[in-house]
């Protein structure tokens, strides 16, 4: 710790603390465009200037300086910085009024105004008039892909973007031609940007210079209202904020997490927007003669109910997809049980888990923020960086620390981080509990990690598989007092909430692949799932939103809320459970899921006992007691770890499968949505010319 | 006192000033004007009904930026803007100004940036029916086009003073 006096107020920082975050410490804003406190230190904007004794005579980059750096008084007295001195307000004044010198005026038509740093910092730290006559700098504009908006000419050059693409996303496409006032941000050649986290550069950019393509021109920061909530694309369970005009979803933005997902964001979880005006199932539909034809919900209900009350209760089941809350799960869960069947099933890629045997089984137990302990990890038939991009972007960051050793086993993939490829299938993992190099690395290692994806765990010897991943798991230290290195990297956003309520094939229940087996049920209730294929026969009632697979394969269609129509509990892959806040309205005659099914409830005579969502809630988090910590992923009993491992089973020899085969098209939203679906043809694209 | 009053008395004072009161109001400038044949005079910052303005080249000049919306004290204004398909600049799809919510206070022109909407010269456009006066963007480049002269004018006439 070292002392400092800032504008008069001495306070103890760490001396690796730069002079910028000192200041913030002592209460004092300075102004900055370049610095970011998760980017590396550029120090090229200039505008954090103050006044150092101690240190130069001259006005400090106070981003690029230490505490460390300054030297104390003659009498030892703590080094001092200005913060408010004539010389850090002319400073500040000479370096915007430098920065506008190239910086159009086109705020009215800027996507950013409103939201701007440059904009409030001019108001701030700013002179009133400009003294430059002459003409602005003009830059062309670049393509760097459907995602991202350019306009060049308002770029100020403070290469957050650059930064962000090379460290954090670890895809280093953008970068800096030219010097000085000619130095222009470009991908090179002029292709699109290959990150999956690209979005984040607009969100980086403090001027307009990179903005929402999707979004662009859309709304103003002022006309939208900001409604808190978590992302369900994938299992990371992503804190976003919803903003809606209206009655209208405008754009989704990454909240701070430090836990979760820091401030990023994935490309698929910001730019889904469109697809949730697409497609929608805005009123039930019943099949008549083979055609979908609309129908009002007793009619709907009627429909059902006829159905399921000539149908013997083993001949009924549920599937539950991939973003469902855990209220809905729970009050499916609830009214499968009254109506007597144990066929109900949440994991709709056939992944082996069983929460019987305990949750440290099943979620990530080292938590997303232990990653960054972690020194040497072992992924698993996953690939990280189209499952779970928040989580790939967190391993890169401890990778870039150094000292971190990665084995993957699974098919070959780019992670944006170097690896040592360890094999494909069950074999290479075997190995790994015995002596081998990459074995030996992970008993030696303090802290090691083992990641077990869905890829593993989605096929038929999967139980044998994640056994035997916990067998090399505690075989390798990875289980030991304060430190739970097992982690099950899921990729449905739904799956851990339904597994803690056990939304799981009873005794003598069916599973996802036996329920979609011909002739073994009468009717199905799909909730939300799409994945699966249910052979014909089969009396299937979806519930969901979006006219996707199981809408054309349904015989009733139940219209429901996407989710940012309806609050709910999401429990994301480390088994964090967090709330979502409603933010717009299902469309049409669309009701909350939950609501659907209490309603459907008392049509077929087995009302759910609850009447409102707090009821509901009220009976969730009294059966299961750690729902109702939210924002808390509670510590597994590690010893079901140990259990797992002892599973054992035999495993067959077949390599571990990519479970996601488009990164953008995983869910009905994505598949709705325009944006994912140019996404998506530009990856096809920029596969096909990188095979030939 | 009594011959005082007597004296006016005598001599008609307050007959004749009386008519000569009258005679000067006659032949004075009428204060009265044969409306709608005579008009009043207006000053250059007269705030009448809105019109979306146009450049000389006929290109629309409103950028979409909705500064307007957002000052609209009435909340009279609703916008919706996107990029413009042939070009991709940002244009407004739907540029609606309820007339009846209006208040005529001019903050839409003040916060125009580019003088896309004004308040013009014209005061009558009453209508039959409240529908008549909810305006669209359609209605309201008519009304630029049609009164661009005046509106321009006034403009000019108003420029030394601000």
């Amino acid at each position: 710790m070292a002392k400092i006096v800032v504008d008069g107020t001495e306070v103890d920082v760490p001396a690796e603390y730069t002079l910028l975050q000192a200041c913030e410490a002592a209460g004092v804003e300075i102004p900055r465009f370049c610095f970011h406190e998760r980017l590396s230190i550029a120090g090229n904007c200039r505008m954090c200037l103050v006044e150092v004794k101690g240190g130069p005579p001259k006005p400090t980059a106070s981003c690029a300086m230490a505490v460390k750096d300054l030297r104390p008084g003659p009498n030892g007295e703590p080094p001092v910085v200005l913060t408010k001195s004539p010389m850090v307000k002319k400073a500040r004044e000479g370096v915007m009024e430098f920065l506008l010198i190239n910086h159009p005026l086109d705020c009215p038509i800027c996507d950013q105004g409103g939201e701007c740093d440059l904009q409030d910092q001019a108001m701030a730290y700013g002179a009133d008039t400009s003294r430059f006559a002459e003409n602005k700098r003009a830059v062309e504009d670049k393509y760097i892909g459907p995602l991202v908006k350019t306009s060049m000419n308002r770029c100020i050059q403070c290469t957050r973007c650059v930064r962000f693409s090379t460290e954090v996303a670890g895809v280093p496409d953008l970068g800096a031609i030219g010097r000085g006032e000619d130095m222009e941000i470009t991908t090179y050649l002029e292709h699109a940007m290959r990150s999956e986290m690209q979005g984040n550069v607009a969100d980086l950019c403090p001027v307009g210079a990179l903005t929402h393509k999707p979004y662009q021109f859309h709304a103003r920061p002022w006309e939208l209202i900001k409604t808190e909530s978590i992302d369900v694309m994938d299992a990371v369970g992503s804190n976003i904020r919803i903003d809606t005009r209206g009655r209208e979803v405008m754009r989704f933005l990454p909240r701070n997490n430090d836990a979760v997902n820091e401030e990023w964001i994935s490309d698929k979880s910001r730019y889904v927007w469109d697809g949730l005006k697409v497609q929608r199932l805005d009123r039930p539909y019943v099949r008549k003669d083979g055609r979908l034809v609309p129908a009002t919900w007793s009619e709907a209900f009627a429909a059902i109910a006829a159905k399921v009350k000539g149908t013997a209760p083993t001949k009924i089941g549920a599937i539950i997809g991939d973003l469902a809350s855990v209220e809905e799960v729970f009050a499916l869960k609830t009214l499968m049980g009254k109506l007597g069947s144990a066929n109900i099933d949440a994991r709709q890629d056939g992944a082996k888990l069983d929460p019987a045997l305990g949750r440290a089984t099943y979620v990530f137990n080292p938590t997303i923020a232990g990653i960054e302990q972690a020194d040497a990890i072992l992924l698993v038939g996953t690939d990280p960086r189209h499952e779970a991009s928040v989580i790939n972007a967190r391993i890169r960051k401890r990778w870039r620390q150094g000292g971190l050793k990665i084995g993957l086993i699974g098919a070959k993939v780019d992670l944006t981080y170097a690896y040592d490829y360890l094999g494909a299938g069950p074999d290479s993992l075997a190995d790994l509990a015995g002596s081998s190099a990459f074995g030996d690395i992970l008993r030696k290692a303090e802290r090691p990690l083992v990641i077990v994806g869905q890829g593993a765990l989605a096929r038929p010897d999967g139980a044998a598989v994640l056994s035997l991943a916990a067998r090399v798991a505690v075989a390798v230290g990875a289980v030991k007092d304060g430190w739970n290195g097992f982690g099950v990297l899921h990729t449905a956003a739904a799956r851990v909430g339904a597994l803690d309520v056990g939304a799981v094939p009873g005794p003598g229940g069916l599973d996802v692949a036996g329920m979609t087996a011909p002739g073994a049920l009468d009717v199905t209730f799909l909730m939300g799932a799409d994945e699966v294929e249910v052979a014909p026969g089969a009396f299937v009632v979806y519930l969901g939103t979006h006219g996707d697979r199981g809408a054309h394969r349904a015989d009733v269609i139940l219209p429901g809320a996407a989710y940012p129509e309806k609050s709910g509990i999401y429990v994301n892959t480390e088994g964090r459970v967090q709330f979502a806040n409603r933010a717009a309205f299902p469309p049409g005659e669309a009701r909350e899921d939950w609501a659907i099914l209490r309603a459907l409830s008392e049509v077929l005579g087995q009302t759910l006992p609850f009447d409102n969502m707090q009821a509901l809630r009220a009976q969730l988090v009294s059966g299961y007691p750690h729902l109702g910590h939210i924002d808390e992923a509670a510590a597994a009993d590690a010893g079901a770890v140990s259990t797992l491992a002892g599973v054992g089973g035999s495993v067959d020899k077949a390599a571990f499968a990519p479970v996601i085969e488009d990164f953008f098209l995983t869910n009905p939203i994505a598949r709705a949505s325009a944006v994912m679906a140019e996404c998506s043809a530009l990856r096809l694209a920029a596969a096909a010319e990188a095979a030939e | 006192m009594k011959l005082d009053q007597a004296a006016r008395a005598i001599f008609l004072t307050e007959l004749v000033s009386g008519f000569f009161l009258a005679m000067r109001y006659f032949f004075k400038p009428k204060a009265t004007l044969n409306y709608p044949f005579e008009k009043g005079p207006l000053s250059p910052r007269f705030r009448g009904e809105h019109a979306l303005r146009r450049y000389p080249n006929g290109e629309e000049r409103c950028i979409a930026c909705k500064l307007c919306e957002a000052i609209c004290p009435a909340q009279a204004i609703t916008i919706e803007a996107g990029p413009r398909r042939n070009d991709g600049t940002r244009r407004t799809t739907r540029y609606d100004i309820d007339m009846v919510k209006c208040i005529y206070c001019g903050f839409c022109q003040e916060a125009c940036p580019v003088d896309a909407i004004v308040e013009g010269p014209n005061f009558e456009f009453a209508t039959e029916t409240r529908e008549e006066l909810y305006y669209d963007k359609e209605k309201l480049l008519a009304n630029g086009d049609r009164w661009e002269r005046e509106i321009a004018r006034s403009i000019a006439l108003d420029a030394p003073y601000r």
